[in-house]
């Protein structure tokens, strides 16, 4: 087990020994007809306030299952969590009820989804649904739950907040329809913020939009983030730290300047080497080879291993741990030595 | 200059907005495409870059005559395409392929491989005589790097990447001079990408083939393009060579938009200087007059407002032996290196 902290002067012994969030040893399997899909086997990071941490990984590598997981929104049946503690401010979730979550979700951890058009009710207005955070938590009164309402999308940077604030989703652009998820989500002013692939959907230009106010909202309240993401280049300008994770697993972590120089897991050096860069212009790219695992047959050993270059014999039997490269770094490969040599 | 293959001429597509339910009155028209103009030359690749809503797409289907455009010349080797029709139009298709931007919706599922990709030879039942048909499909399988024992399996059964690549192979079936990439990996995993993109690489080479590559991800475009046209509100907004583009972008749009591409190395983050641009793309049903991209523009002035800007060598870079001199739309066109490269 690895906790990487943020080195820096203003950190206090306090936040020091609990974190804001902490998940230990999570497991997230899905009961399907074919089997049991382990999503997430065995995940641990955790998040500090004003510490951004980015979840790094490709479709079906359960970075957002462990986010629905810390939400506590996951549809249980078919999931299941059969092991692992989610801790916030050092309390295990997993072990509260229903209505102690109820209080923490919205108030303490808010999410932003990918896709603000299908997260949005298309038949309320905007203002009555960033309205209703106030009402139903706070206990205001319509009209106090519009003027807050307002007040959140001239904080977001809405132009005409107060004319546009009876409009409806598809009224907005998808910037704008951002913009409004990330209101609702600070809405009550939380503490940690999951953000699941927010600017994907986003042109180039409005996704450095979206990310500059985010990252500016999470300064002003020292905010933890979660971003999960599977853009490399958008990690590279706002994160603090990187947790690499391919099936269901953490397989690399890491200050984010030193992965980006020197990464300690073949994984994480494929993904790197397979990016067109903008300001370089290559030959032929880098492509790992074959596809990820279907998460029913999880290769035995480590799960990487018909994919890897440096896959040797001990590789298909013994699952690597995630083993301490230095003080601040961890990687799950036998071999990670080699690897960091390059 | 090589030889032009495809000659596109002040390209115009206008699709009307009616009003009234029995008698239809043109109120406007949104102006999808708005005179563009360019060759595409034979063996090479044209990137065209553009956030949603500027027209790339739009153009494709022009190309393809999916779309009857509204005026405007596309010449196939001096051909007019877009005033053909039944079977001089077939027979100008069967050298212009398209492979479209989502696998999953753009393979039947009710059909195996092998008639996804013989269905070619149904229309165009010259280039592969009947009892010949299942050994082609088995080679184009074999060409695109699937298992040519496939041929009888479903959509369903293969994963994202490797659907893409039956795409690719229904589009080689006829051999094509020119095949149409609408987006055509933007819907893959990072690693599964550089797999799909090094194949079309290869497969250029070995068929001759001329692309045409609309994306929005701008790394992945100077990957692969030899040269890159910017659209913005249906227009050509800057085209040229790879390294006039990214290295010496002259039109403030294609500096922002190089400007917001965020590079995947945490050390940029710090020097590498932004361009932030306010507000959204203006509708294409109401643009702005003069210059499109006015209203969002550092460096807008009156004459901006009044004054269409033409596609061409900037008058101050005419005749300048520099990368600057390429074709640029802007009054105040200057030379700007956003993106620092090595």
């Amino acid at each position: 087990m690895t906790t990487l902290e943020k080195a820096g002067p203003e950190q206090t012994d306090a936040t020091r020994t609990a974190p804001l969030l902490e998940v230990r040893d999570l497991h997230v399997e899905f009961h399907t007809r074919d089997g049991v899909a382990k999503a997430v086997n065995g995940v641990n990071y955790s998040v500090n306030a004003g510490e951004t941490l980015a979840v790094l990984g490709e479709s079906g590598s359960g970075k957002s299952v462990t986010a629905q997981a810390i939400m506590g929104i996951l549809d249980m049946p078919p999931g299941r969590i059969p092991k692992g503690e989610i801790f916030f401010r050092g309390q295990d979730m997993l072990k509260m009820s229903g209505e102690e979550r109820r209080k923490i979700r919205g108030q303490k951890i808010a999410m932003i989804f990918q896709d603000a058009l299908s997260a949005l009710n298309p038949v309320l207005s905007v203002g009555y649904q960033l309205g209703e955070m106030f009402r139903v938590h706070q206990g205001l009164s319509k009209k106090d739950a519009k003027a807050k309402a307002i007040e959140l999308m001239d904080r977001v940077r809405i132009p005409a907040a107060k004319e546009r604030v009876g409009d409806y989703p598809h009224q907005f652009s998808g910037g704008m329809r951002q913009r409004i998820m990330i209101a609702m989500a600070m809405a009550l002013e939380p503490d940690l913020i999951i953000a699941d692939e927010p600017t994907t959907a986003l042109d180039v230009t409005v996704q450095a939009q979206v990310m500059d106010l985010l990252a500016e909202l999470q300064r002003e309240m020292n905010m933890g983030l979660i971003l999960i993401t599977h853009d490399l280049g958008v990690v590279a300008d706002v994160a603090d730290k990187i947790a690499v994770m391919y099936a269901g697993r953490i397989v690399e972590t890491a200050p984010v300047h030193e992965i980006y120089k020197a990464p300690a897991h073949p994984y994480t050096k494929g993904l790197l080497d397979s990016i067109p860069r903008l300001d370089q212009k290559g030959q032929e790219l880098y492509a790992i080879k074959g596809l990820p695992p279907n998460l029913l047959r999880i290769p035995s050993g480590c799960a990487f291993n018909p994919r890897c270059p440096m896959a040797k014999e001990v590789c298909r039997t013994d699952v690597p741990p995630l083993a301490a490269v230095s003080d601040t770094r961890a990687s799950a490969c036998h071999f990670w030595k080699e690897t960091l040599d390059g | 200059m090589a030889e032009a293959i495809l000659e596109v001429r002040d390209l115009v597509k206008h699709f009307p907005l009616t009003q009234g339910i029995i008698v239809k009155k043109q109120i406007g028209a949104v102006k999808a495409v708005d005179g563009v103009s360019f060759d595409l030359y034979r063996g090479e690749t044209l990137g065209i870059v553009g956030e949603s809503g500027c027209g790339k797409s739009t153009v494709a289907k022009l190309l393809m005559n999916l779309e009857r455009a509204t005026s405007g010349q596309v010449l196939y080797k001096g051909e007019d395409i877009t005033k053909l029709s039944g079977r001089a139009l077939k027979a100008v298709r069967r050298n212009i392929q398209m492979v479209f931007q989502d696998p999953y919706t753009s393979l039947n599922p009710r059909m195996t491989v092998g008639d996804i990709i013989g269905e070619p030879f149904e229309i165009h039942p010259e280039v592969a005589p009947k009892g010949d048909r299942r050994r082609k499909v088995q080679d184009l399988l074999d060409v695109v790097g699937l298992n040519p024992e496939y041929i009888n399996r479903y959509p369903h059964q293969f994963s994202g990447g490797q659907r893409q690549r039956i795409g690719i192979a229904r589009g080689l079936a006829l051999n094509p001079e020119i095949i149409i990439c609408d987006e055509p990996v933007s819907a893959l995993d990072v690693s599964v990408q550089a797999q799909v993109i090094n194949l079309m690489g290869r497969l250029q080479k070995e068929f001759d083939l001329s692309y045409m590559f609309i994306a929005h991800d701008l790394s992945i475009v100077r990957h692969i393009s030899d040269r890159v046209g910017v659209m913005y509100l249906g227009k050509m907004v800057e085209i040229g060579d790879d390294e006039q583009i990214y290295e010496h972008p002259t039109h403030p749009y294609t500096q922002a938009l190089l400007s917001a591409v965020p590079v995947p190395d945490p050390e940029s983050r710090e020097h590498r200087e932004r361009i932030i641009l306010s507000g959204d793309v203006p509708s294409p049903a109401n643009p702005p007059s003069g210059c499109r991209f006015r209203t969002r523009c550092w460096k807008a002035q009156d004459k901006c407002a009044t004054e269409v800007p033409l596609l061409a060598v900037p008058e101050r870079f005419k005749g300048a032996d520099s990368p600057a001199a390429h074709e640029s739309a802007c009054h105040f066109a200057e030379e700007k290196d956003v993106v620092g490269a090595a």
